[in-house]
């Protein structure tokens, strides 16, 4: 049996007397590939940060290997939204990613040989290394989302979170970045959260449609009504046979 | 100049923009990337309180202002996070309140309060060797502080919310750096004075900037452009008989403006010929 990493159960969470979810249970087990669409608004990013301990339900339980979401952050990489940091601040690609080992380096204490060989290996892995002297906001939109990714990826995580991480990416660096995906999903849990229902569902095992309730959840064949219930409105449907197309729903 | 410096007060002047340079160079660069400027201005301003309350009980105003200026600094911190007032209106609020109280203090003071010109707007040339001592020991504080925890601040700055994730302590964090900005006030105070203080932590971090973009150099250079700023502003004040703290704010925001200028023509200059290649 495979072991469980994330479970909530039936969680509401209420921010300034608006509700973000309701009565929201989920599961997701090591080796999954969890994607959730929906709206925006729809409470995707309030879920990851329920699983990360940055919001607590007013209702219900978060446990994440199954501790308390604040300890086990250790091993979560959490991949935030690129576009919501300071592209001027002088940091450099390799400083950035560095800051992914922290959880194993400790306050006050330097950052040791094996810190610097684990950043420069995820940097490796996300294609950038020879970047990693370059300050952040002279990389292109997509290398920046990888620098994020590398760093989530020097925590040594079990768990890799992804919010909305194709948002400003061009469409030559979101293919990349797909393929990134499938190669790291071979050794780490991945949930994602995303709007682009067409990307997601070609690349993750397990599907779920957020609209402050969960619509649906489970393997990915979602049907037409399924959408509309998240979106409320018609929407592209995505078939998957051997190769991935879309059928473009009538109305 | 060269004849000023047989004079004691022209080496207690020098030894001061030395020290002033060194804390807002390490940390005018904070204020400047983790764009805090307004906190900064409300740490300052509330610190007059301080001084009031040094007049009205006899201490020295440095002393109350610096009691004032970290408890201003952990109000803010704190209020702002803790509850759902807006930080600026929380910084817009403790700003005038630590500065009427001030006001108060000082009234309520019997006689003359000597000096509280200098309080406001700094004179340099009248730094006393006590003042000097304790600039120094804040200077020591702030850089020792600043090297054992460079990157937790460094992750602080760049992105709060992922440092919270890795286990950083954000908010105490957060916290002591607002305690070093309000520590930096009063090593400022006698040099520009708390209404201009705002103007050193600003400048020499926001013209390093346009030089680098490693912090540990951006802090190095917002030192030397400190510590030029301040010399180069006494030596004008000295020769054209003006007061020091507000040279030295004036020849800092020109600076500013011509390397500002500079850099745009530079890449006005650059750009035509990007599309060459």
């Amino acid at each position: 049996m495979s072991q469980e990493l994330v479970r909530l159960k039936d969680i509401w969470v209420h921010y300034n007397g608006v509700t973000a979810l309701e009565g929201v249970s989920l599961t997701v087990d090591q080796g999954d590939f969890l994607g959730i669409i929906g709206p925006n608004g729809g409470g995707k990013t309030t879920l990851l940060k329920l699983i990360l301990g940055l919001v607590n339900p007013s209702h219900g339980t978060v446990s994440v290997l199954g501790k308390a979401p604040e300890q086990s952050r250790k091993d979560i990489g959490y991949v935030p939204q690129h576009n919501l940091f300071d592209r001027s601040f002088p940091i450099s690609v390799g400083e950035t990613v560095i800051m992914g080992r922290y959880g194993r380096t400790g306050l006050f204490r330097r950052y040791r040989r094996e810190d610097r060989v684990r950043a420069e290996a995820a940097l490796q892995t996300v294609g950038l290394l020879e970047h990693r002297d370059r300050q952040i906001g002279k990389l292109s939109g997509g290398e920046q989302q990888r620098v994020l990714i590398a760093r989530a990826l020097a925590t040594e995580p079990k768990l890799l979170l992804l919010d909305e991480p194709t948002a400003s990416v061009d469409s030559t660096a979101q293919t990349e970045f797909y393929e990134l995906l499938e190669e790291l999903k071979q050794r780490i849990a991945i949930i994602m959260v995303s709007h682009d229902i067409g990307a997601i569902s070609i690349y993750v095992n397990k599907i779920a449609c957020l609209n402050r309730q969960l619509v649906y959840h489970g393997s990915k064949e979602i049907t037409a009504e399924v959408l509309e219930a998240t979106y409320k409105c018609p929407v592209q449907l995505i078939a998957h046979g051997t190769v991935p197309h879309r059928v473009l729903k009538e109305h | 100049m060269l004849e000023a410096l047989q004079y004691d007060f022209m080496i207690n002047a020098l030894l001061a923009g030395l020290l002033a340079s060194i804390a807002c160079g390490i940390v005018g660069v904070y204020v400047v990337t983790k764009r805090i400027v307004f906190i900064s201005g409300g740490i300052a301003h509330a610190s007059f309180g301080g001084i009031g309350l040094g007049y009205f009980v006899g201490i020295s105003p440095v002393i109350g202002a610096m009691i004032f200026s970290v408890a201003s600094a952990l109000g803010i911190g704190l209020v702002s996070r803790r509850t759902r007032l807006p930080e600026d209106t929380v910084i817009g609020i403790l700003w005038a309140t630590g500065m009427a109280l001030g006001i108060v203090f000082i009234g309520l003071t019997p006689g003359y309060a000597p000096d509280l010109f200098s309080y406001l707007f700094g004179n340099i040339l009248t730094v006393p060797r006590s003042d000097l001592i304790l600039m120094a020991a804040l200077d020591a504080v702030i850089v020792i502080t600043v090297i054992a925890l460079y990157k937790e601040f460094l992750a602080i700055s760049f992105d709060e919310e992922f440092s919270t994730v890795t286990g950083i302590p954000v908010e105490a964090l957060y916290l002591l750096l607002l305690s070093m900005i309000a520590l930096t006030v009063v090593v400022l105070l006698r040099v520009v004075g708390i209404i201009l203080v705002i103007a050193l932590l600003t400048i020499p971090a926001a013209l390093a900037r346009q030089f680098t973009s490693s912090l540990r150099t951006m802090m190095l250079l917002a030192i030397l452009f400190g510590a030029i700023l301040t010399f180069g502003g006494l030596w004008v004040s000295y020769l054209l008989d003006l007061a020091s703290g507000a040279t030295i704010i004036l020849l800092s925001g020109i600076a500013m403006l011509i390397i500002i200028g500079v850099s745009r023509l530079r890449r006005r200059v650059q750009a035509p010929a990007k599309e060459t290649t």
